[in-house]
């Protein structure tokens, strides 16, 4: 029978990031820190450049696959697959579509990358200079909300109201960002811790979200190379293979304006079934978990919609002890992902899965032979992904 | 009732100007706000209501899904009180709340609008609204914007 699975069928190879750097901080351009990034991850794997056969990547990033292959004198290039959704929904995706390019026999060496330089190009937090607007946007704009803090804070506050949600549930999901970002010196945050205090004063961005439960925003880029199996062990690093991979949302989810049927709802419902059936595992199988912070309630959700927190237990759960590694019941975003390493859209948060499953995070977990990667919620697509060693396999 | 004077708006003035898609696929109900009339889609072959338009029902496939008044009346889904300015025209404004508003008379569609009234005022999900066209005569292409205050008990 016929296998339609890409668990164990193709392995992270390498990592690699440029500097990561507050807004507008990087000296250079978004496309060289792509570069950057890219040669890095290949020097990790210890491959040359020109083995690279494919480019994977989302949220219409700007660095063109072709051009890519043109500055890297790659030889042949034979996949170039682009999800479709913004944010960090695509962030599990891009990474299932240059495995399922390996897997499939199109391509041998696949990058997945995201470069971000909003110094150059403009940030995602600021929505002045438009005159007219038309289609979704026309029936949110003109009342104020904007970007992305007020296009989601309604989600939030619906699901808090639904099952009880306190305040202090999405300040722990802060906190363990940034207790994990002072362990780590990649992190922009590195040497700005928070406490509860300073959380609790913080200013409202817009409620329910505090400034620190809302991603940053940054110049920086993250890349990861992917080989089929056969040839996961001719490299310098331990291999992390893919156990499963979902993307996409459940019936009308991209029913705009914000008329979702599940609307307190991070989108995965449908996905999580297809992620675990695929890796052969449970819920409670996963050691750590990298899950995307465009805003902390959206974590909330993710958690609750892959089976690992039951919602009534939400207050309870969420406490800093719970979060962090190494003891954690469940280390969570372990690098500082989007509040407090650096935004690069969830790639960072793909890359942390991986040096987790090595073992070679700034924060390590106690176990760590399972990782989850969650990359959305409550935008569509959403996609999400399962890392694991070879012993799992 | 209506708002039709610059000082009464809500939200200052600058703020991006709603217009219909170059396809045309919203114009019934920018043009029906201006009449001072809520609009929606609504299915007359399987009576499936239907917002944002679409060219098609999402239940049975037919196109063009005829458009219904219905009376601008719902509840509160959800909230948020926004305190950030995302866009020049609201520097030094202070806190606005906007509202997601469930028609239960339309199949349950839900429009965005703010609130009316104090912006520190306890917003209430389930509470009872009722619709304010508030009229922009004075913009460059006129345009009117739906908005919501507590239904008077």
């Amino acid at each position: 029978m016929k296998s339609n699975t890409l668990r164990g069928q193709v392995a992270v190879a390498g990592i690699g990031e440029s500097n990561y750097y507050r807004h507008g901080q990087s000296p250079d351009s978004e496309f060289k820190l792509a570069l950057q990034a890219i040669l890095t991850a290949c020097d990790d794997a210890g491959i040359q450049p020109a083995q690279i056969d494919g480019f994977a990547s989302f949220s219409d990033d700007r660095n063109d696959a072709s051009r890519l292959a043109a500055a890297l004198g790659i030889r042949q290039l034979r996949s170039a697959t682009m999800q479709w959704g913004g944010g960090g929904g695509g962030c599990c995706a891009a990474v299932a579509n240059g495995a399922a390019a390996i897997h499939a026999g199109m391509a041998e060496c696949v990058v997945v990358f995201r470069s971000l330089a909003q110094g150059q190009f403009g940030r995602f937090g600021r929505t002045t200079g438009i005159n007219t607007i038309s289609g979704e946007k026309a029936y949110l704009m003109p009342y104020g909300v904007l970007a992305p803090p007020q296009r989601f804070a309604m989600r939030v506050r619906r699901f808090m109201h639904e099952h009880g949600v306190r305040q202090e549930a999405m300040r722990a999901i802060a906190m363990a960002s940034y207790h994990h970002a002072q362990a780590n010196p990649r992190a922009v945050m590195h040497g700005k811790p928070l406490d509860e205090e300073r959380y609790d004063h913080s200013r409202w961005v817009v409620e329910p979200f505090h400034l620190y439960d809302c991603c940053m925003e940054n110049d920086g880029a993250a890349a990861i190379i992917l080989v089929s199996q056969e040839r996961a062990r001719d490299f310098k690093n331990k291999p992390v293979y893919v156990l499963g991979a979902a993307a996409g949302s459940g019936f009308r989810a991209g029913a705009d304006p914000h008329n979702s049927p599940h609307y307190a709802s991070a989108n995965f419902g449908t996905l999580a079934p297809n992620l675990f059936r695929m890796a052969g595992i449970q819920p409670q199988d996963v050691d750590v978990v990298q899950s995307y912070e465009n805003f902390t309630g959206g974590v909330l959700m993710t958690l609750v919609e892959h089976g690992l927190v039951d919602a009534q237990d939400i207050n309870q759960f969420f406490t800093l002890d719970n979060l962090i590694a190494p003891s954690g019941k469940l280390p969570l975003n372990t690098s500082g992902g989007n509040l407090a390493e650096c935004y690069v859209h969830g790639m960072e948060l793909v890359i942390e899965a991986v040096r987790q499953v090595r073992g070679t995070s700034t924060s390590q977990a106690e176990k760590s032979d399972i990782a989850l990667v969650a990359g959305g919620p409550m935008v569509t697509p959403a996609s999400n992904l399962l890392l694991g060693s070879e012993s799992v396999l | 009732m209506s708002i039709k004077a610059e000082n009464n708006y809500y939200l200052p003035a600058g703020l991006p100007m709603p217009v219909s898609e170059s396809d045309g696929l919203s114009e019934p109900f920018w043009s029906g706000l201006k009449m001072e009339r809520l609009q929606v889609q609504h299915c007359s072959h399987c009576q499936t209501w239907q917002f944002g338009p679409e060219w098609l029902c999402h239940h049975c496939h037919r196109f063009d899904p005829e458009w219904e008044e219905i009376e601008p009346k719902g509840t509160i889904y959800s909230w948020e009180r926004v305190w950030h300015p995302s866009h020049d025209a609201l520097k030094s404004h202070g806190p606005y709340i906007a509202v997601l508003i469930e028609l239960p008379h339309a199949g349950n569609v839900r429009v965005v609008g703010n609130l009316l009234g104090d912006p520190m005022q306890e917003v209430i999900i389930g509470a009872d609204v009722v619709g304010i066209f508030e009229h922009h005569l004075d913009a460059e292409s006129p345009y009117t914007l739906l908005q919501w205050q507590y239904k008077a008990d």
